[in-house]
């Protein structure tokens, strides 16, 4: 069952996600979703800011600067990981490194819309 | 017959029947279903050797039936024909089903289901009560509370919440949260009562066949038998708590006459037993409290000093609004009304504004410290938070002889 982390965080922390420890932590946890053979796809995002957001009404597209909505958290990343269920799900998300200090939102991808890459066995 | 089975088996069916598809509401359906298939064939045909493996056998085949109908993704079906192959195994061999019912408990206290879910959630799937009666001792719509608890089981099946008894270390913040569901249970049969003079508790009898259960499937923990202690020690001066008027009586002016021995003697052992674990907890300390309070049985005395003592155990573990009030109480019983009020003033103002004990315990330690007008204020107060109308006559004439 694969699951969608999505990592909610605030514009202060957003900042600092350069810093040498928070990339050392990030990328400590990638290998470890990769060594377990549960990563399927993951990546951290530009800033809201870089946002585009686009819809089409009556074959007419319009487009406007800025994300979906404005607020003061916002998705920062994402992980998709493939495990047996919620608990195992969770655990994972708690080790997440921005757990401490940002929201981990875990949802069950449906599936069957796209395909998504198999993980790699270990 | 079909209803003695139906009582005794249901839960089983249905923990059996979920953990294998992931699927509560489903497995409810399929169950359903292979009741009223039972009243119309059992009584022409006879009872069957093996009423449950019968039931099982109907339910799964309804519920790969309605798996086709749905069009299940691959997985889901994968996994009903897994079923199918499980209950027609056990259906041959005769053989008992693996009992699932700990297993769903625990998905019913998943810290990702609606705490709000939970309690109502454990009464349908694990006892079968019925969703209005359950609707109407919390207090809400049959609509309201069919849409939370559909809600929750469809967070169950889309999530994958899995079907399990948890180990440690997560074991005792799970087991916590399966006891304060049945305890809820316990304590909303309290709040709801339909006449205000009656002692029945809408929901007790339910939670109490769920702590029992509990005990029964893990003897060697502590904190069940903590639980199944407490809910007897209170369940046991149900014929103390109101005079035959109607009128309200403070556990400490009860008649222990009208106390049941057995209940009480029940529990005792149970604490007991629980204390040779050497792992206290905070149901085990409110259950010794309640103990206390019923060996004035026996001694005629209330012993304070030691209720202050088992309250600052409680504080320390489960530092609720109901312990801080209760340490308080402790403190003015043990005689030092000064140091109570300085503890109530301690607990923070936002968790007080609704609790009714808070401003009776309040009102006493005031009216003890000869403070009456600020002790009838208090009284009064609480007087206006309680939905009981015999406590609130009994806060009112409070509030009227402290201030008088």
């Amino acid at each position: 069952m694969k699951y969608a982390l999505l990592v909610h965080q605030s514009q202060e922390h957003f900042e600092r996600r350069d810093d040498q420890a928070t990339l050392a932590a990030g990328r400590a946890y990638g290998e470890a979703l990769q060594a377990a053979g549960v990563f399927v796809a993951g990546a951290g995002l530009a800033s809201p800011q870089a946002a585009t957001t686009i819809t089409v009404r009556d074959a007419k597209r319009q487009v406007h600067d800025g994300p979906y909505a404005e607020t003061k958290e916002f998705l920062a990343g994402f992980g998709i990981i493939e495990v047996p269920d919620l608990d195992a799900a969770l655990e994972w998300a708690a080790r997440h490194p921005a757990a401490s200090f940002a929201k981990i939102e875990v949802r069950p991808l449906l599936g069957s819309h796209f395909p998504v890459a198999a993980p790699k066995a270990s | 017959m079909i209803e003695m089975v139906a009582r005794q088996s249901y839960g089983r069916l249905v923990a059996y029947l979920s953990a294998r598809s992931g699927d509560v509401a489903g497995a409810e359906d399929a169950l359903g279903d292979a009741f009223l298939a039972a009243l119309e064939r059992w009584p022409a045909d006879g009872i069957p050797d093996k009423p449950e493996a019968w039931l099982l056998r109907v339910a799964r085949n309804r519920m790969i039936d309605a798996g086709r109908r749905n069009k299940v993704r691959l997985e889901a079906a994968g996994q009903l024909e897994h079923i199918a192959r499980d209950a027609e195994v056990l259906a041959a061999a005769g053989e008992e089903f693996p009992d699932e019912r700990l297993a769903l408990l625990f998905v019913c206290a998943h810290p990702a289901i609606d705490p709000a879910a939970r309690t109502p959630l454990m009464l349908q799937t694990v006892l079968g009560v019925e969703a209005g009666r359950i609707a109407s001792a919390f207090l809400v719509s049959p609509a309201a509370m069919s849409q939370r608890l559909v809600r929750a089981k469809n967070k169950i099946r889309e999530a994958r919440v899995p079907f399990r008894v948890p180990e440690l270390p997560e074991w005792t913040e799970r087991l916590s949260f399966v006891l304060d569901a049945i305890y809820a249970a316990y304590t909303t049969g309290w709040e709801s009562l339909a006449e205000p003079s009656s002692t029945h508790h809408a929901l007790a009898g339910e939670a109490m066949l769920l702590g029992r259960m509990l005990v029964r499937w893990m003897p060697a923990e502590p904190e069940p038998a903590g639980l199944l202690a407490l809910m007897l020690h209170c369940e046991a001066r149900r014929n103390a708590r109101y005079t035959r008027e109607g009128a309200f009586v403070p556990l400490d002016r009860q008649d222990p006459t009208l106390w049941s021995r057995p209940l009480i003697a029940e529990a005792e052992d149970l604490l007991h037993a629980a204390a040779a674990c050497k792992s206290m907890g905070r149901y085990q300390l409110e259950a010794a409290i309640q103990s206390i309070h019923a060996y004035r049985a026996t001694s005629g005395k209330i012993d304070w000093p030691e209720i202050l003592l088992l309250y600052e155990g409680l504080v320390r573990l489960a530092p609720g609004i109901g312990s801080l009030t209760g340490r308080a109480v402790g403190l003015a019983q043990a005689g030092r009304p000064a140091e109570a009020l300085a503890a109530l003033r301690e607990i923070p103002a936002e968790r007080i504004a609704g609790y009714q004990p808070y401003w009776a315990a309040r009102g006493h330690v005031l009216e003890l410290l000869g403070r009456g007008e600020e002790a009838r204020q208090a009284l009064a107060r609480a007087a206006s938070l309680t939905e009981d109308a015999a406590m609130r006559a009994h806060l009112l004439e409070r509030a009227q002889s402290a201030g008088g």
